[in-house]
């Protein structure tokens, strides 16, 4: 473990029962850096952060964050370590019978002993980060997708964590809230002196925003680079799903016979062959 | 004609192991809960809170119930009464009919359809939407935060709504068998105070609807964390409290009032 690396992923692997997920990944994350993870649906990236936040356990292979082996650690070891981490969920993952402030607060009543008046401050702090701080008496089913997703963020960084892992934060939204989620992941990472995590498929916001990029395909990493070495890549894999081309190493079709065996073409044409 | 009782035993023995797993797995989830309610204890707004949504709002369905109960069982027992002349008895019938058995059984089977179901959806559908996920990755415990408040708020509730079931009971007999058929109020009270005893009756209904209670949401709160993710998964959670619970109440009630009698005799 180097001083500069916040997580390192070693020759991981997992698979859900007999279906492996990962085959021997390995990953660097440096501190104060936003990476992304990239790659097609069913890949294993949401994965991968869930074996970052110990939610699941590696088969083979080991993934430190901040020094801990997170897989080795008791409950009261992982809790102590996922108070210094954030994890921002696809779809927010909002209290639902809670308000904005309340769901922007839950963290920080749970965990700190402050004052409601220092909570209400740090909360309206945060929510005026991510210009929400008018909706704080909204609850989560009057917002929208992109404004349910900000509260998470706001929610996310509320304890000033050293790592926040981003699942799928493009997903469902309009370009103008895409571009705003992606503006706050950047800048709320540089003011914290955070490390962030963003799992994702979205090309063109994530190169705008990442400092760099891992391609995860078949449970292996296929790819990586910056966003300009991504940008110029021949890697065939990378160069079809940055250019969202649509046949290549990636196959368009499910493997299936050939399509006129299947439609009984090849037996119409034996049998006229045969006449 | 083997082949397919094969596979019907085949099915029946699957059906079988996998119930008694779920039981196991039900009885290992109480004592987690059982150990994680520290925070219940120290932080006890959030079972009032949940008292409030079990028990609070569960008080019409109980109260509306108690009296139909009460009005029919008086109905019922002064029809059958009055054939011995033991009308004026109509009071004790009612009374040690609720306090005993129906008071405690049928708030726990209302209290199961009205609250356990909605204990069971909302907690499914907080996994869904990954809540719980959500709760635990900011290293907090979903099973003290949100399981164990609800898990003591229905254990705390559930008496309380049986006793509440009963009262209005009482009170439904006392409409039909003193205001409307005529039995003299000074007998119906009278006869009911001299035959219904305290420890004996009231006390032994007290801890049938604690033992309900605590067997509702235990299964309620099960089902809701155990429901698998989806819209098909909670939906099928909800169905198995109402189903599970109702047959474990009438079951538990066999035993109880096995127990109970004997240590009467």
């Amino acid at each position: 473990m180097t001083e500069e690396n916040l997580v390192e992923i070693d020759a991981v692997s997992f698979g859900y029962g007999r279906r492996p997920v990962l085959e021997g990944i390995s990953m660097r994350m440096p501190r104060g850096k936003v990476i992304a993870i990239m790659g097609g649906s069913g890949c294993g990236k949401t994965t991968l952060l869930r074996l970052i936040g110990g939610q699941l356990r590696p088969s083979k292979g080991s993934i430190r964050v901040g020094g801990s082996v997170v897989h080795e650690l008791d409950l009261e070891g992982l809790y102590a370590l996922r108070r210094r981490m954030s994890m921002l969920f696809q779809f927010g993952a909002l209290f639902t019978d809670m308000t904005v402030f309340d769901n922007v607060a839950f963290p920080l009543r749970e965990h700190a002993t402050l004052s409601e008046a220092m909570v209400r401050d740090l909360v309206l702090m945060k929510l005026e980060a991510v210009g929400l701080r008018g909706a704080h008496n909204l609850m989560p089913s009057e917002l929208s997708g992109g404004m349910a997703r900000r509260v998470a963020l706001a929610r996310a960084v509320v304890m000033d964590p050293m790592l926040v892992m981003y699942d799928e934060p493009f997903a469902g939204l309009d370009p103008i809230a895409m571009s705003v989620v992606g503006s706050l992941i950047r800048r709320l990472n540089d003011a914290l002196g955070a490390t962030s995590i963003i799992v994702t498929h979205d090309v063109v916001e994530s190169l705008q925003i990442v400092d760099y990029l891992y391609f995860v395909a078949e449970g292996r990493v296929v790819g990586e680079g910056t966003p300009a070495q991504i940008r110029a890549t021949e890697l065939p894999v990378v160069h079809q799903f940055v250019h969202g081309e649509i046949d290549g190493p990636v196959p368009f079709h499910y493997p299936a016979p050939e399509y006129d065996v299947d439609v009984g073409l090849a037996r119409a044409r034996a049998e006229a062959a045969h006449a | 004609m083997l082949s397919r009782a094969s596979r019907t035993l085949t099915r029946v023995g699957h059906n079988f192991i996998e119930n008694v797993w779920r039981a196991g797995a039900m009885l290992r989830f109480f004592f987690v809960v059982l150990a994680a309610s520290g925070t219940s204890v120290r932080r006890f707004r959030l079972v009032m809170r949940e008292v409030y949504f079990t028990g609070v709002l569960s008080l019409i369905i109980i109260i509306v119930s108690g009296l139909f109960v009460g009005m029919v069982l008086g109905l019922q027992g002064f029809e059958t009464l009055q054939k011995y002349g033991a009308q004026d008895s109509i009071g004790v019938l009612v009374a040690l009919s609720l306090v005993r058995e129906l008071g405690p059984v049928v708030a726990a089977l209302l209290f199961a359809s009205r609250a356990g179901s909605a204990i069971t959806a909302e907690i499914g559908l907080m996994k869904a939407t990954e809540q719980l996920t959500a709760m635990d990755m900011m290293a907090v415990s979903p099973m003290a935060r949100v399981i164990a408040p609800r898990f003591w708020a229905g254990v705390i509730s559930m008496p309380l709504l049986a006793a509440m079931f009963s009262a209005m009971g009482v009170f439904g007999g006392y409409i039909v068998g003193v205001v409307l058929v005529g039995v003299d109020p000074g007998a119906f009270w009278s006869q009911m105070q001299a035959a219904v005893d305290f420890q004996y009756d009231v006390m032994n209904g007290v801890v049938k609807s604690f033992v309900f209670g605590i067997a509702v949401t235990v299964i309620a709160t099960f089902e809701g964390f155990d429901a698998p993710p989806t819209a098909e998964g909670v939906s099928g959670a909800t169905t198995r409290t109402v189903v599970s619970s109702a047959l474990t109440i009438l079951a538990l009630d066999l035993v109880l009032t096995a127990f109970m009698l004997r240590g009467g005799t």
